[in-house]
């Protein structure tokens, strides 16, 4: 809420204007990526997502901006779509 | 209906490149009435300050030092203060905004500030970036000061200032090594800040699609490298991309601008500083028939092949079932 006009605020410029189907394709997504680190991803009413590890620890997210800070946290390592690791995981998942 | 958005525009540029001249000549034109002025005072000297007031009684004086580094805060107190004066009739109605920069100053924070604070973003919104490169020093300054080549990186537009006081050749050495670090930005020369504010405020912006991206001397520094890609970008996989790909490299990417085909009637205009985007702009119509996606990145570290690999797996991965 804007304190001075008292407007909602904008979404994360990734997320504006989408809709529940492009929700679905990007928590599908994310998972396809988080997976290769070891973590999953929920989405909690269509207005959160809870990212995961295997061992219990979990991470509450407003949108896909800061989910990838609490991500890596979770990860304990950087996570980038550069990695040649995580390319050829998602070029063979594609592919099968 | 909301009320538009008032434009702000970042001057910045190295110390001593022109920029108090530039903006001094720019606020004496009858176009530019109506302008609020935020200058940063550096120390206690506060000799732009002065210079600045002369022209506009409207300028409001950061008082804590450099903007890059602590006055974040600062600059959105100071924007969200000029509105709230603003509807409370204390000060004149104003139509734009120029923030103007240290000459040391990093203007990722500030741009940061202007596209990421809640309350700032929702009044104010970024018109573009205008970088002063003195022609005299520019040379060495991009090649010892690495805030000077970020400054470049980051404009919308360049202002090559000082020409009449060098030899053509070293201006055109600097147009060289200025457009290996942003081939996108439209550059002018200007000389004693003479200049017509329409050309540095608004404009014609130089399309992507048509731009010579010029091999780099260097992968290692700051070049630029294009995509075009034929297949129809999924806008949901692109912010997933994104998103991550700043998260992770958004230090060493300092700009990306795009013209996306995402499947709509228009294509999508994209921009981004650093680890921050502008919110993307939906054309109404293509320009022409060519409907191939074409994405700018100015970076330092990434090679194109990988950058477009990366992309292209993330856009078929996001139609993989789960």
């Amino acid at each position: 809420m804007c304190v001075l006009c008292g407007a909602l605020l904008s979404d994360h410029w990734a997320e504006a204007d989408s809709g529940r189907r492009a929700r679905a394709v990007r928590v599908r997504l994310l998972n396809h990526v988080l997976g290769h680190y070891g973590l999953s991803l929920g989405d909690w009413a269509g207005s959160v997502y809870t990212v995961r590890d295997g061992k219990g620890g979990s991470a509450v997210v407003q949108d896909v901006g800061t989910l990838w800070q609490a991500a890596e946290d979770l990860a304990g390592r950087p996570l980038d779509p550069l990695d040649p690791a995580l390319i050829e995981a998602l070029e063979a998942n594609v592919e099968a | 209906m909301s009320k538009p958005k008032h434009p702000v525009t970042l001057l910045t540029g190295f110390l001593g490149s022109g920029k108090t001249t530039l903006l001094g000549e720019l606020l004496s034109h009858p176009d530019m009435g109506e302008t609020a002025v935020i200058v940063n005072e550096l120390g206690e000297i506060g000799i732009d300050h002065h210079l600045v007031t002369q022209v506009d009684e409207r300028t409001v004086v950061l008082d804590s030092g450099c903007v890059c580094c602590v006055m974040r805060g600062d600059l959105a107190d100071e924007l969200r203060d000029l509105f709230s004066r603003r509807i409370r009739y204390e000060i004149p109605d104003f139509r734009r905004v120029v923030v103007e920069t240290t000459g040391i100053a990093d203007p990722a924070p500030i741009l940061f500030t202007l596209l990421s604070e809640p309350v700032v973003q929702h009044h104010f919104e970024l018109d573009g970036v205008v970088t002063t490169v003195d022609a005299v020093n520019g040379l060495d300054q991009l090649a010892r000061q690495p805030e000077s080549v970020k400054q470049a990186a980051v404009a919308d537009r360049i202002v090559v200032t000082k020409t009449d006081l060098v030899g053509q050749a070293d201006v055109a050495e600097l147009e060289r090594q200025l457009r290996q670090v942003n081939p996108t930005a439209p550059m002018f020369h200007v000389v004693h800040g003479k200049v017509a504010p329409n050309v540095l405020f608004g404009g014609k912006e130089r399309d992507i699609r048509e731009l010579e991206l010029p091999e780099p001397d260097h992968l290692d520094h700051v070049h630029a490298f294009g995509l075009i890609l034929d297949e129809e970008i999924d806008w949901t996989a692109f912010g997933v991309w994104l998103t991550m790909l700043l998260q992770a490299r958004g230090e060493h990417i300092l700009r990306v601008k795009g013209l996306l085909n995402t499947g709509d009637e228009g294509p999508l205009l994209l921009n981004g500083v650093q680890h921050v985007v502008h919110p993307p702009v939906h054309l109404d119509e293509w320009p022409d028939e060519d409907r191939r996606s074409r994405i700018v990145f100015i970076a330092r570290g990434a090679r194109r092949e990988e950058v477009e690999r990366s992309l292209a797996v993330f856009n078929r991965a996001a139609a993989v079932p789960a």
